[in-house]
């Protein structure tokens, strides 16, 4: 066994919970930070999206349905995925040299983290958000959260695991699905993460991972009815015109300036607010008896 | 190669209109899904498709109401753009009164399902009443169901007598004859049902792959075998005899990929609604939410097309 044969592996995207090339067959080259090829990355389309979107529809209901604690599992055993993995996910972040291994690493146990911070947070948050509600009339009158639908993220070049994961999981604690588009510069954490929402329990469709370029990407982000919400850090134009689609298709807006430092690692990037940004909230009135 | 019992009359058949090469057939119709569609040739097709959808409602819990909405789905498919409405409606014989109401004096037609739909196992006296009673309530168009058990016994005369009856009880309602693909198994035996249903059949009278109520519906391996089948009639007695697949045609995507099949088999001549048709009800939203979005260039949400939205 001195000469093994090579294996080198073929990275895709995870959609539908399934991993697929791009419907366009292209791919990007990826290199490691001496320069060297690493491996094509599936530079995804305007077309794998709308598949995305529709696999995320798919999934919605059910993963609506499930109940609170069942999802708060789900999540937690991602972050046990994750943890058997953190060596290699560490690799993943440091590839393009950005960042040093001991960041790497630092940003890998945040994400994880992150992750079991989202996975208590399930079966807790409509408990600080719902409400019952004072009303002048004979009404039992009181507020529920309800998750948006399908979410589309874009996540910054910087970051590539802790700000793509950051922005998937306040989304996912509370029912919704999410089609997010990965890190431009540093897809390849992106497709690791996939590998692990596969074993995680995670119905398929709930989150899907494209990678691609950004700027082909983001006008369908913009003007994709289906999708509710955008969560994201980009820069001012892509921001121009996720506004301006979102306001013909009547989707909620919330978006980082990726050309300002964003600190991922601080405390204020998870949390309740988070999820509340990205549900919707019925209010019912209830006659009792005076 | 039919199969080694079958019987005389289906091999004396078989002689006369030749066998189908199962594996060129599906090598075929694989390359229909390859070819590319694109901006106006695509809005064309979808269009066409369009106009082509009988719009189908055959459930137990069909109601007046229901088939009332169909009707004005049928007429106006979406309340923006200038979509064309749809052939037909295709409803149980109970319901052609309540349709007529709303469609009668429009372009989109009735057409009924009759003679026992979907099994075809009833008395021929019934039937032909039911084909009688449609007709007379307001239907343009039968759909009736072969005897099944007659053709594949090998009984080819009754089962053509059958349909020649039904023929008659039709009067001027044009006819459609259902093969029920998935029950007769092999394209062989499609080929060999296609040519005796045609031979009883007026010119512009439709043979049609199913009902829809069985596990296996339309695909565009028997669409092909059928189209061929009308083709090889066509080219050897000038009878033009039109087509309907039914059943498990749910997206405009499947909807281009027939009438590439059309196109490239029968021609331009076949691409109207007077000979091809479409039967479906899923398939109409989808065609109509993929020329939203080739109008407004945006990908379109289910809930602008009345569908179920659970969740949303």
């Amino acid at each position: 066994m001195s000469h093994r044969l090579l294996i080198t592996k073929t990275p895709k995207c995870y959609v539908g919970g399934a991993f697929i090339r791009s419907e366009s067959g292209r791919v990007m080259a990826l290199h490691d930070a001496s320069d060297g090829f690493f491996a094509n990355i599936p530079q995804c389309t305007r077309k794998d999206l709308r598949n995305a979107v529709e696999a995320a529809a798919r999934a919605g209901p059910g993963w609506a349905k499930r109940s609170a604690f069942n999802r708060g599992q789900i999540l937690y055993r991602l972050a046990e995925m994750m943890e058997a993995r953190a060596a290699e996910l560490a690799e993943a972040v440091a590839l393009g040299g950005a960042s040093q291994a001991q960041a790497a690493e630092r940003e890998v146990a945040a994400s994880i983290e992150r992750v079991v911070h989202y996975a208590g947070w399930t079966d807790k948050y409509e408990a600080i958000l719902g409400s019952v509600n004072p009303v002048a009339s004979a009404h039992f009158n009181f507020t529920v959260t309800e998750p948006m639908g399908i979410i589309g993220v874009i996540a910054p070049d910087d970051s590539p695991l802790l700000a793509l994961i950051s922005l998937i999981l306040p989304a996912i604690t509370s029912g919704n699905c999410v089609v997010a588009l990965a890190s431009n510069t540093q897809p390849y954490p992106s497709i690791l993460l996939g590998e692990m929402l596969a074993t995680c329990d995670l119905p398929g469709g709930v989150v899907n991972l494209l990678t691609g370029l950004r700027s082909e990407m983001v006008p369908t982000f913009a003007t994709h009815e289906h999708i509710r919400a955008l969560s994201g850090a980009v820069n001012a134009a892509d921001r121009k015109t996720l506004k301006m689609g979102a306001a013909e298709s009547v989707k909620r807006v919330r978006l980082l300036k990726a050309e300002e430092p964003i600190d991922w690692f601080d405390d204020k990037m998870q949390g309740v607010e988070e999820i509340r940004a990205l549900i919707e909230f019925k209010t019912t009135w209830h006659p009792v008896g005076a | 190669m039919p199969a080694v019992k079958a019987p005389t009359s289906l091999r004396r058949l078989f002689d006369e209109i030749g066998t189908v090469d199962q594996v060129g057939i599906e090598e075929r119709v694989a390359k229909f899904t390859t070819r590319s569609l694109k901006k106006k040739s695509k809005v064309f097709g979808l269009r066409l498709a369009v106009s082509m959808v009988d719009l189908t409602t055959l459930e137990g819990k069909d109601t007046p109401g229901k088939v009332a909405s169909l009707c004005q789905k049928a007429l106006r498919p979406h309340d923006i753009g200038d979509i064309p409405p749809t052939a037909a409606v295709c409803v149980y014989p109970a319901m052609v009164k309540h349709a007529k109401k709303h469609v009668g004096g429009t372009s989109v037609k009735i057409a009924s399902v009759a003679t026992a739909f979907p099994s075809g196992q009833a008395p021929l006296k019934t039937r032909l009443a039911e084909v009688h009673a449609a007709v007379n309530d307001g239907a343009d168009e039968i759909d009736m169901v072969i005897n099944r058990g007659a053709f594949l016994s090998g009984e080819f005369g009754r089962m053509q007598d059958e349909i020649a009856a039904v023929v008659e009880a039709c009067g001027q309602s044009t006819l459609k004859v259902i093969l029920e693909v998935s029950e007769l198994e092999t394209y062989d035996h499609i080929r060999a049902a296609s040519f005796l249903a045609m031979r009883v059949i007026r010119p512009g009278d439709f043979i049609k792959t199913s009902t829809g109520k069985t596990s296996s519906n339309a695909t565009l391996g028997n669409n092909q075998v059928m189209l061929e089948a009308i083709r090889d009639h066509f080219l050897a007695t000038g009878v033009p005899i039109a087509m309907k697949p039914a059943g498990g045609i749910r997206t405009a995507k499947q909807a281009l990929h027939f009438l590439i099949a059309v196109k490239e088999t029968l021609g331009d001549d076949w691409l109207n609604n007077g000979r091809y048709r479409f039967g479906a009800s899923a398939l109409l939203n989808d065609l109509v939410r993929q020329l939203e979005k080739e109008r407004t260039g945006a990908y379109q949400a289910p809930w602008n097309f009345s569908e179920a939205t659970e969740g949303y």
